[in-house]
């Protein structure tokens, strides 16, 4: 076997089996899913929901569905900070394999992580009476892809450009929090002020949102009220993103990783 | 005998700082080597270590390592040679058997698999042996949360062979680890030399590791400050001397006068000396010893005494 695909699946399966291992991380990847898509969806669907023109819990559910796989994968990969002084991740920089083989199998490996914590948000869905087609599901599911991997090349964009694990606690968190909303996953952002929706447009996961909110809502009449952009255009802006964030991203990560 | 690690005219200075992590350095290791590198904390042992294991970049200066050019051959270096680095680089998370596993792929030693049950016969001999090694039959297949820091540190080294380096790093390997874990380290990984015929690097605080060593070089302030043997750099420093006494004191005092071999009284009569044994000058001396005794210092104090020379120089 290839020596870069043989590291590029020891690295991505290293990322999965920790995740198994980690009860903790396991019971957050419910916990999260519960909070948003529980309390905060049905809460709004429940006050706001019944004037709209489509069910707001499906609408809120979907948009996590999306901003899970973007904003996981991101974290995993802003992970690789406080791992490159630690444990296993020396033995990655070290190992004789090309530092863009190291990246690609971090964020397939977060990518993984990602899908196992999708799992938490469909069976929040589940519990709380929503169903959907099992096509609907698979369809999601294969479209996410592109959510992780946008995801994983930004959250390596910043990584390339923090130093510290400090730096990154702080920063992190500023730049993914406004995006939930920036991104519409709990609110509709169909109409913004002129500043707010430039904003909007500016953010990385507002695409991944509405990529997926765009797969499942096709064909659907809701699509119209729910959905900013066609699948296309979604798809187009996210491959294009992933692309330029993981050539420069990586360009700067081993610019900054080596020349201290 | 061939170089396992030219170094020549090196030079580290750090983006932040205005002076030199590593001062236009050179030195070689041959092939089979033990090398000592000693230094204080911040002399600049970590900078080195982390060039020639391809994970800092120098700002000048030529390195070769198991003969491929360090700027032009980075993934062979990284193939050739095996790290422990100062703080673990285990994962917690994983078996001891996993830790050896992912290693072994990621020098492509073997295809991937993802479970040990599909993995070919002779990884799993290699597995069975190691674990007979390192006395962990039991534990091999349990994560290693449950280790001691001496048992860890032995798996990270015979991980580190898996993909047979020609030259391993240590890079204090024994911080932080009790005095007999240190020990039964030490036992292992001499074992393991002589098996191997490995080159080895290694950094360290305990003076004492390094007595065993081929070659010893001192850095401060980012240069080297002092070469050579154990016993080399041990007489350079002058400390070496012999103890006499006799009966008839004055006689063998008048002797030395006569001689002119220099001596210093205290409770006995001190006698320095150059030479690896002091059997020459013991030759000289005619007057009936009563005492006579060797003081050989340590290596710990011939490194403290070259230190304490070059902070007063600087």
């Amino acid at each position: 076997m290839n020596k870069e695909i043989n590291a590029i699946l020891t690295i991505a399966s290293r990322d999965i089996i920790k995740l198994f291992r980690d009860r903790m991380r396991l019971i957050m990847g419910l916990i999260f899913p519960f909070v948003f898509v529980g309390i905060l969806g049905t809460s709004l669907q429940e006050n706001i929901g019944k004037d709209l023109q489509y069910n707001f819990l499906t609408f809120v559910f979907i948009g996590v569905l999306g901003q899970t796989l973007f904003q996981s994968t991101a974290s995993g990969i802003i992970s690789l900070i406080e791992d490159r002084e630690n444990d296993f991740a020396q033995e990655l920089f070290v190992a004789p394999i090309s530092r863009f083989t190291l990246l690609i199998g971090k964020i397939l490996g977060e990518t993984g992580v990602a899908y196992s914590q999708t799992v938490g948000v469909i069976i929040m869905g589940l519990f709380l009476g929503l169903r959907f087609a099992p096509s609907e599901l698979i369809l999601i599911l294969i479209g996410g892809i592109i959510c992780s991997l946008a995801g994983g090349s930004f959250g390596l964009m910043v990584l390339a450009n923090l130093q510290s694990q400090r730096s990154a606690n702080q920063l992190f968190p500023f730049l993914i929090f406004p995006q939930f909303f920036l991104a519409g996953v709990f609110n509709p952002i169909k109409h913004l002020p002129p500043i707010l929706f430039v904003l909007s447009r500016i953010a990385p996961m507002t695409y991944a949102v509405d990529f997926i909110r765009g797969l499942y809502y096709l064909g659907k009449p809701e699509a119209e009220e729910v959905v900013l952009h066609s699948p296309l255009l979604n798809l187009s802006v996210l491959a294009g993103m992933s692309a330029i964030f993981l050539v420069i991203g990586t360009y700067l990560f081993i610019k900054n990783e080596k020349e201290k | 005998m061939g170089k396992a690690i030219v170094v020549k005219n090196l030079v580290k200075k750090y983006k932040k700082s205005n002076v030199f992590a590593v001062d236009n350095i050179s030195f070689e290791v041959a092939e089979g080597e033990f090398f000592a590198f000693l230094g204080p904390n911040g002399a600049g042992k970590t900078t080195t270590i982390s060039i020639l294991t391809t994970t800092l970049a120098k700002t000048s200066g030529k390195v070769s390592i198991a003969g491929y050019d360090l700027d032009k051959e980075e993934a062979k270096v990284r193939q050739n040679i095996g790290i422990i680095f100062q703080k673990p680089s285990l994962d917690n998370n994983l078996t001891a058997e996993e830790n050896i596993r992912y290693h072994a792929f990621l020098y492509n030693v073997y295809p991937y698999r993802p479970t040990f049950s599909l993995m070919p016969r002779s990884y799993k001999a290699k597995v069975s042996e190691l674990s007979k090694i390192l006395n962990i039959e039991k534990d091999i297949f349990r994560p290693i949360k449950t280790y001691s820091g001496g048992m860890k540190r032995k798996l990270e080294i015979v991980r580190s062979l898996i993909h047979h380096p020609k030259i391993l790093f240590l890079d204090e390997p024994t911080s932080g680890l009790d005095p007999q874990s240190r020990k039964t380290l030490w036992q292992y990984l001499h074992g393991m030399k002589q098996k191997s015929k490995m080159t080895i690097f290694l950094t360290t605080h305990y003076l004492e590791e390094a007595e065993d060593a081929d070659n010893i070089n001192i850095i401060n302030h980012g240069k080297i400050i002092e070469s050579g043997t154990p016993l080399e750099i041990k007489k350079d420093i002058l400390k070496q001397h012999l103890i006499i006494d006799a009966d008839n004191r004055n006689e063998l005092i008048q002797e030395l006068k006569d001689k002119k071999i220099p001596y210093q009284l205290k409770d006995h009569i001190t006698l320095p000396f150059k030479e690896s044994t002091p059997h020459q000058l013991i030759k000289k001396i005619q007057t009936p010893l009563s005492y006579l005794s060797i003081y050989q210092p340590s290596l710990e104090e011939a490194y403290l005494d070259i230190i304490g020379q070059n902070e007063q120089g600087n």
